[in-house]
């Protein structure tokens, strides 16, 4: 906990994310290009779906980064709430647009692998429409914390709506489970996977880049978020 | 108590009554929120008559009777604990195939069968290379 409280200071994570934004964003360039030139060539087709299974590596990370950004909401949020670190504040709103581009893309893709698998552009089974519910309230998130910001809220609000978005994400993973739907169950878990190996190592190659494209995407936005606040203070100084 | 711990307490407490009320209201949406009925279901619930559903399983081997006019298909569809012969005129998806997943929208009949107008594809969660499609099916299904 020390370390983190550590990180909470701004001079101090503004040090330290100076070099690791570059080299977040360049490696996930170089893992998410090698992913999906490996998924693209080097993996057998699928028995059933032919050549359209390989959209899975892209479909796979966006899913995860789409689930994985409101959790770093929800934690981000609890921590402004409990300890009003300022730094969390500033986390929370730096990942939500990214969160909602890639869920988004994770809805785009989907839908273009449903078509020629399914049978079907959308279908309001369970999976999807709780993934669509929680890209609309990424959006609703930002929106919420843009207008608390304008207004000179404290931020309390955005973050508890942070929290309470997290109902969300165990609906989306056991939505395959709990009820009948069109989407598939399970297929990659922590120590198992339905997935044949020949097919699935790509895979680790674009989660692990897409991540860290992610991870140099909130880097960047958080250190904007930083120089636009210290700008803004420094006007007040001067005016005052 | 410092005021932190306090919080913290707080936050505790609305995280849990929050996931305690959506409990409440998926276990409630527990039967309206599935996508399609399964043969087993109609059987236990009664035939839900004159309204347009969907019903979902896989179709049974050496069931696809494709008739005369070539775009009217007969098949069945099967959950393992109960049937449903299925009617339906079209065209049929690429994945649509036997022992594969399916779900037909559609309205049940008051004779327990199905008239389908649109079929959509579901497949599992397995993915693997051809060459390996059958050895591996065949022993999974073995072991279920």
């Amino acid at each position: 906990m020390a370390s983190l409280h550590a990180l909470a200071n701004p001079a101090r994570f503004l040090r330290l994310a100076r070099p690791l934004t570059p080299a977040f964003l360049l490696s996930g360039v170089l893992l998410t290009l090698f992913g999906c030139w490996a998924g693209l060539t080097q993996t057998p087709p699928d028995y059933l779906q032919g050549d359209s299974v390989r959209i899975l590596y892209i479909h796979v990370p966006t899913a995860w980064l789409g689930m994985g950004g409101w959790s770093g909401i929800a934690i981000a949020s609890l921590s402004y709430l409990v300890w009003r670190h300022p730094l969390a504040r500033i986390a929370a709103r730096a990942i939500a647009l990214p969160g909602a581009v890639f869920a988004f893309l994770c809805l785009a893709t989907g839908s273009i692998w449903g078509r020629p698998t399914w049978g079907t552009w959308w279908e309001w089974d369970g999976r999807l429409t709780s993934m669509l519910l929680l890209f609309f309230v990424y959006l609703a998130y930002m929106a919420l914390a843009r207008a608390d910001a304008d207004r000179g809220g404290d931020g309390r609000l955005p973050a508890i709506y942070g929290i309470a978005g997290t109902v969300l994400l165990p609906i989306i993973r056991y939505s395959v489970v709990w009820w009948n739907t069109l989407h598939q169950g399970e297929s990659i878990g922590l120590t198992s996977s339905t997935v044949d190996s020949s097919m699935l190592w790509p895979l680790w190659f674009t989660l692990s880049g897409f991540t860290f494209l992610f991870a140099g995407i909130v880097l960047m936005r958080m250190r904007a978020m930083l120089a636009r606040e210290r700008r803004e203070a420094r006007m007040r100084r001067m005016a005052a | 108590m410092k005021p932190k711990h306090q919080r913290l307490w707080l936050a505790g407490l609305a995280v849990l009554a929050i996931a305690g009320a959506s409990g409440l209201a998926l276990s409630g949406l527990k039967d309206q929120a599935s996508f399609f009925y399964a043969p087993s279901d109609v059987k236990k619930q009664g035939l839900p008559l004159g309204k347009a559903v969907r019903l979902g399983g896989l179709v049974e081997a050496g069931s696809i009777k494709r008739a005369a006019d070539g775009v009217t298909l007969d098949f069945v569809v099967t959950d393992g604990a109960a049937t449903t012969p299925v009617s339906f005129k079209g065209i049929a998806p690429d994945l649509f195939r036997e022992k594969s997943g399916v779900v037909a929208e559609g309205q049940f009949q008051p004779d327990g069968g199905f008239v389908a107008t649109n079929l959509l594809a579901k497949h599992d969660e397995k993915y693997q290379p051809p060459e390996l499609a059958g050895k591996l099916h065949e022993t999974r299904s073995l072991k279920q």
